[in-house]
């Protein structure tokens, strides 16, 4: 990470004495129980990044490890909740998620490409759309709301059977007017501190803020473990905090604005490994 | 408390060191904290631990206020012969919960 490493350096610079926990070189391996998953990619042409880093990189070496053993990562905790939801009936209907969908194997693939157009309905879908849309109208069940605990739960489970797959969202046909807003929604500038997404993940990434590293905000380890909260983050639920922190009144989770700023923000990782459930901080 | 999550090689050589991970998903409620009302929220949190080997203690631990969520314990055992390793977590309320994995000793 060249951006963190000169910044590293400086510190030690300024410091006179570095401290070694500080001069070992970042690891860019990530590896899940033998499994290597690439952390970085370059950008396609017209990406105004040069290159796509995962949050991975931007961790501290112990968060990063959290991540490289699927026992010590808290995010199966609701992994197994999610496996269990998954053969829970519950509804009008006395039926579960397996009683349709035998193996959650078979979703496999469908995370990278989310979200996308649903022709049937006419709009844009995220996974949690379709959760929310199989429980009311296969099983006869209530909706569960968006950054809930039991659809967070179940998103991991889904989103886990991709892993290692790379982001490819559709940017085209339908979803072209979305993207376009959602880019809009990046980088325009809101709230008390007059801050837009693009002045902190695109121009800043690797830098501090305050005491942790700025990372490029990418999506590809959502839904994510997050050490502050304990639970697992929705992708709408993290774009929340962030207006939060920058004094803004966030838009709804679910709503049309964070449907379009997470299909702007997944556009720009397109190629980055999906690494969900991650550990951040 | 729910299922509790253990990580036990299935198979070791005698007198081998073995790592054993342990993680059981509890809210650890602290006692500090107030409710929206403003009354303290009892404290509500996994106090004890042990493992044991084929009926002996391995390691127990007290545990008091300031552990974090979901609790994960981590420790090395010497494994003398083929047994069972038993985990224990008693919770404030009194409910205990019990699992356990055998090893083969070759």
């Amino acid at each position: 990470m060249k951006k963190l490493l000169s910044t590293v350096a400086c510190g030690i610079a300024a410091m006179s004495f570095g401290q070694a926990a500080f001069a070992d070189p970042d690891n860019n391996n990530l590896t899940v129980d033998g499994m290597a998953i690439s952390t970085d990619v370059k950008a396609m042409a017209d990406s105004p990044l040069d290159k796509l880093f995962s949050g991975w990189r931007f961790r501290e070496s112990e968060t990063q490890a959290l991540q490289m053993d699927d026992f010590d990562n808290p995010s199966f905790v609701f992994v197994e909740d999610g496996e269990a939801l998954y053969d829970k009936v519950d509804g009008s209907e006395g039926k579960a998620c397996s009683s349709c969908h035998e193996d959650v194997a078979e979703f496999k693939g469908l995370r990278p490409t989310l979200p996308r157009w649903n022709e049937d309905k006419g709009k844009l879908y995220s996974m949690e759309q379709y959760i929310n849309d199989c429980r009311v109208d296969r099983m006869g069940a209530e909706k569960w709301k968006w950054t809930g605990t039991n659809m967070t739960a179940m998103t991991s489970l889904i989103s886990l059977q991709s892993r290692g797959m790379p982001i490819s969202v559709a940017t085209d046909g339908p979803v072209a007017d979305i993207l376009s807003k959602g880019k809009e929604i990046y980088y325009t500038r809101v709230g008390q501190l007059d801050m837009s997404c693009a002045n902190c993940h695109e121009d800043n990434y690797g830098n501090m803020i305050r005491a942790d590293h700025l990372s490029q905000g990418q999506v590809n380890g959502f839904p994510t473990y997050r050490l502050k909260n304990a639970k697992m983050n929705s992708i709408h639920g993290r774009f929340k905090g962030c207006m939060k922190n920058i004094r803004a009144k966030p838009f709804k989770p679910g709503g049309a604005e964070f449907q379009a700023l997470e299909l702007y923000v997944a556009s720009r990782g397109n190629g980055l490994a999906v690494e969900s459930p991650s550990v951040r901080n | 408390m729910s299922k509790p999550r253990v990580k036990v090689p299935k198979s070791a050589g005698a007198g081998d060191t073995i790592t054993i991970k342990t993680l059981m998903k509890h809210k650890m409620e602290s006692g500090q904290r107030k409710d929206k009302d403003g009354n303290k929220i009892p404290r509500k949190i996994i106090n004890f631990f042990s493992a044991t080997f084929n009926g002996e203690e391995v390691m127990s631990v007290n545990l008091h206020g300031a552990v974090s969520t979901n609790p994960f314990i981590q420790f090395d055992m010497k494994v003398p012969a083929t047994g069972d390793l038993a985990f224990k977590w008693v919770d404030d309320d009194g409910t205990v919960t019990e699992t356990s994995k055998t090893i083969k000793v070759s």
